[in-house]
């Protein structure tokens, strides 16, 4: 089918792939396939079991090897006269800068999360080359095409926020599975095993009350020689029992709400474990330490009994504490710590029991702790064609006929994969267009840490930020500044707006730059005396920035990353606590993040397509991509 | 279905995809065996997708010595080694995709398909057939059909930017959850000669072009006594002279079937590999909620047109005389 001009373009082209994961493995074989000659693929992951089902570049013996060296070794098996550059590094890595993004002819994204995205987006405007944007969730998947200038960059569009809650759901009255996980994994788990000196809500209800803010004080402290599944019921018994009397005792809260059940060990297990399972010891000497091993409960995919979860709650502490105390106090959770996962397992489950919510498997509850993402390897396949399909476009410059393509789970009116006119660049999108942002912020109390971290990292997304006002420098990161300079921006982090070398007041206007994504942006600084700590716990406000709220509908968002995005209905997705105060509890404004958040869903899905699906002989209006374009907003 | 559970191992490697389709649908698709006629890209495509996926087996044929041109689209061969070692395609074929995952028993069957017995046909769950002759697909079909299991019986051709599935599930019932509750659904689907026969003039008005102009190609492949595939820009006249035949038949205005799409059906003799990366995923996806009753199977052909970008589903049957 290939006319002598498509075939010459793309022999010419030369490409960069950015991951060489799921949708990377198949986009890499097709551009193989379909001629290419010349690609460069970026990729810092090693491989793992779990991406052998899809990744399909990749055999056992690679697991743990570089997925963008594995990859190129593979396809050079069948390939072996085209060149194929691995690079096996992070694509923020400072080599690949605007100079480098220049020597390609597009760049094609495979990308798993936000921030890379984000990053890539800006690097192909600064150097002008075409990006071809990807990501799958389960069923769903989506390519879309950017072109500075003539279609919306990445960013042009908001992204949802990563779904909060508020911490008296999480830390009280829990209604869901996920508030049960969200505690046991971000609250207990940390609070026993993790940094000692975080902050930890724990005990927020019972703070309530007077002396038992001294009392929980205590009954996490492990005391020297103490009988380590003492220690285990005394846990169990304060957080499962003694907390939950507390709670109960504000009437209040459970006027409206069924009253939980207090859980004691004792009522559980009468029976002490150890003399139950005397011989565990040397059943976990070497290797993985896991309590499903010798506890004979083999299926992941099982429900536990209560008493099954106490059992493994109680003996997942006591192997903590005996084999693997040196992690004890620096521990954060991992999905791919079985023993982790066990014990937040089981504390999310006995929660759940006492709130009367349904307990989950351990394998359920691992995908909703660890955010996994549904992948299959059809869908990636899939997007992976579509994405070259539009990237030869791009080499033709068949600028009338670049699409935005959908792959659906449900057909809508009759169309499983869905191709939609590109969008025009969003005129007032801070990243492909000059608009100025503005910030409201108190000049005199906020400092300027508070802005380079909650804004200029977190909201702006720049990893190497410098702030000017005028031609002053405020404020710079990098790898060669003078150590003066240093020490000065040190102490201009510590500094209130108004107390800056060359004072930030009402009307200044600031320009953030970020010199390697050369991208810069001006931001208006507009004085404002007070702060909403509940609905503005930032203590400052960015206007002209937008971000998405959280989707409500049942549509499941399209992730945009196939390996670690992920497509759990919405309320089970990236989780953040939102301190809010929900009662009496005192909170502190702060915003904590709960989990290595990829929160880079697009809903750009045209919603209401569905409606009128009934009947064939309702003919298909050649009009519907504006249709599904103003169904979109 | 019951009582046999997943191993460790193929909870990790599985991990990912038991997420979407869950534990049973998994256990299903291991006990399921696949037959696949005809080692091109596209089908090439389709088995790496259901290895990966975990079925139980997968039997390939064809025949045919692998060529240089059989290399194009297909990356389950590898250059030299095969070559010289005079392999058939679907020899060549079975080696690599027995890498992707050994939990799969990947086999070859040799022999001329249109003699096999419905017995042969029996062992399977889903058969797949590529690159033949109407006559061969409308005979397997039937073969398919007569037996009273079920088999999930499909074709799938790519002509270049261009490619269908054709789906024939006979009688197949599954259960979907709407909101709260679970629905029973029953989809009836007609055999492929059945479907194809359907007139023209009583499909929906906005069915894919696509579909006629598959069709014209097929019959005159067919009328010719070509092999599938086996055409060229030379062909044109001929191919004209038939569809005014068919469309005159069908009572159908001869726009129904551009010339510009039929030429490029007839110059699409080999495959555009994105094309087939896609109809390759979509056919895997058909077949493995087939085998493990999850999901809406579609009914019964998908046309995708790499020029537009659309997948569309078109439910092409006979109307009902009772």
């Amino acid at each position: 089918m290939a006319s002598e001009e498509q075939i010459s373009a793309i022999k010419r082209a030369k490409v960069l792939m950015v991951g060489a994961g799921g949708i990377g493995c198949e986009l890499l074989k097709t551009l193989a396939l379909s001629g290419f000659q010349d690609i460069h693929i970026i990729d810092m992951d090693t491989i793992e079991v779990s991406n052998l089902n899809r990744q399909f570049l990749f055999r056992q013996s690679h697991v743990g090897q570089s997925k963008a060296k594995a990859s190129t070794f593979t396809i050079l098996r069948f390939r072996p006269k085209i060149s194929i550059t691995p690079y096996h590094a992070n694509v923020k890595e400072s080599r690949f800068n605007v100079d480098f993004f220049k020597e390609f002819d597009v760049v094609l994204n495979g990308l798993d999360n936000l921030d890379a995205r984000r990053h890539v987006n800006r690097l192909c405007l600064a150097a002008d080359v075409p990006l071809v944007e990807s990501g799958t969730t389960g069923f769903l998947g989506q390519v879309t095409v950017h072109l500075k200038g003539k279609t919306e960059c990445y960013e042009c569009q908001p992204k949802p926020a990563p779904k909060t809650y508020p911490v008296c759901t999480i830390t009280s009255t829990p209604s869901k599975f996920i508030h049960c996980i969200v505690w046991a994994k971000d609250l207990l788990f940390a609070k026993l095993f993790g940094d000692k000196n975080q902050e930890n809500d724990l005990n927020v209800r019972s703070s309530d009350t007077g002396n038992s803010s001294e009392h929980s004080a205590d009954v996490f402290e492990y005391r020297k020689d103490e009988d380590i599944e003492q220690y285990g019921r005394r846990i169990y018994d304060h957080v499962f029992g003694h907390n939950i009397e507390v709670a109960l005792s504000n009437e209040e809260t459970w006027k409206n709400r069924n009253k939980p059940r207090p859980i004691y060990s004792k009522d559980v297990l009468p029976v002490k474990m150890t003399e139950k399972n005397g011989d565990t010891e040397k059943d976990c000497a070497t290797g993985d330490v896991s309590v499903m091993a010798f506890l004979s409960l083999k299926n992941p995919q099982d429900i536990w009994s209560l008493a099954e979860n106490s059992r493994v709650f109680l003996e997942a502490l006591r192997l903590f504490f005996s084999k693997r105390l040196k992690d004890i106090g620096n521990l954060t959770f991992d999905k791919d710590d079985q023993l982790a996962v066990e014990f937040v397992t089981a504390a999310a489950n006995i929660r759940a029991s006492s709130f009367g919510i349904p307990l989950h498997s351990l394998f359920e509850a691992k995908g909703i702790a660890g955010n996994i993402v549904h992948a299959v390897a059809t869908t990636n396949a899939i997007i992976a064609g579509l994405i070259v399909i539009e990237a030869i476009k791009v080499l033709k410059k068949d600028n009338n006929n670049y699409r935005m393509t959908y792959c659906l789970e449900h057909p809508s009116r009759k169309l499983l994969l869905m191709p939609v006119e590109p969008y025009e660049p969003n005129k007032s999108c801070y990243v492909c267009s000059e608009t100025p942002l503005s910030l409201e912020v108190n000049t005199h109390h906020s400092k300027l840490r508070d802005f380079v971290e909650k804004i200029v990292k977190g909201k702006l997304g720049m990893n190497f930020p410098v702030i000017m006002q005028g031609a002053s420098i405020l404020y710079e990161v990098g790898e060669d500044l003078e150590e003066d300079m240093v020490a000065i921006y040190a102490a201009n982090l510590e500094k209130a707006f108004s107390e800056l070398p060359s004072s930030v007041i009402s009307g200044t206007v600031l320009t953030v730059e970020d010199l390697q994504q050369e991208f810069s942006c001006s931001i208006n600084i507009k004085h404002r005396e007070e702060f909403d700590e509940e609905k503005e716990p930032d203590g400052m406000v960015l206007c002209g920035w937008v971000e998405a709220p959280v989707d409500k509908d049942n549509n499941k968002p399209i992730g945009n990353g196939e390996s670690t995005s992920n497509a759990l209905p919405s309320e089970e997705k990236d989780v953040e606590i939102q301190e809010m105060s929900g009662g009496t509890e005192t909170v502190t404004g702060k915003k904590r993040k709960l989990s290595e958040v990829d929160e880079s869903k697009k809903q750009k899905k045209p919603e209401k397509l569905d409606v009128d699906d009934e009947d064939d002989e309702l003919v298909i209006s050649d009009d519907w991509e504006s249709l599904a374009k103003k169904n979109r907003v | 279905m019951n009582g046999e559970e997943l191993t460790e191992q193929e909870t990790a490697l599985y991990d990912r995809q038991i997420r979407v389709w869950g534990a049973d649908a998994q256990r299903r698709l291991s006990k399921s065996h696949i037959l696949v006629y005809g080692m091109k890209g596209t089908v090439a495509e389709f088995c790496k997708n259901i290895v990966l996926a975990g079925v139980g087996s997968v039997t390939l044929m064809d025949d045919h010595a692998v060529t240089d041109s059989a290399l194009s689209a297909n990356f389950l061969i590898l250059p030299d080694e095969n070559l010289s070692h005079g392999k058939t395609l679907a020899e060549a074929c079975c080696d690599s995709l027995k890498e992707f995952n050994p939990m799969v028993h990947v086999s070859v069957e040799k022999g001329d398909i249109s003699t096999f017995g419905v017995e042969f046909f029996e062992k399977f769950d889903a058969v797949v057939i590529s690159c033949c002759s109407l006559a061969k697909k409308k005979l397997i079909n039937q073969k398919c059909r007569k037996l009273p299991k079920r088999i999930s019986f499909y074709t799938v051709d790519c002509r270049g930017s261009c490619g269908e599935i054709f789906v024939d599930l006979k009688n197949y019932k599954y259960s979907k959850k709407k909101l709260e509750e679970t629905i029973e659904c029953q989809l009836e689907y007609p055999s492929f000669e059945d479907a194809i026969a359907a007139p023209w003039k009583a499909l929906p008005k906005r069915v894919s072009k696509l579909y006629f102009g598959m069709r014209v190609i097929e019959q005159f492949e067919d009328i010719e006594g070509r092999n599938a595939g086996q055409t060229s820009i030379a062909d044109l006249p001929g191919v004209l002279k038939l569809r005014k035949e068919l469309c005159e038949t069908n009572s159908v205005n001869e726009s129904q079937v551009p010339d510009a799409l039929l030429e490029r059906l007839l110059i699409g003799t080999s495959e555009f590999p994105p094309v087939c990366a896609v109809i390759g995923g979509i056919l895997g996806q058909e077949v493995i909620k087939a085998i493990s009753g999850k999901g809406d199977p579609l009914k019964n052909f998908f046309f995708f047109d790499a020029m537009d970008g659309k997948g569309l589903i078109e439910d092409i049957s006979k109307p009902r005389h009772s």
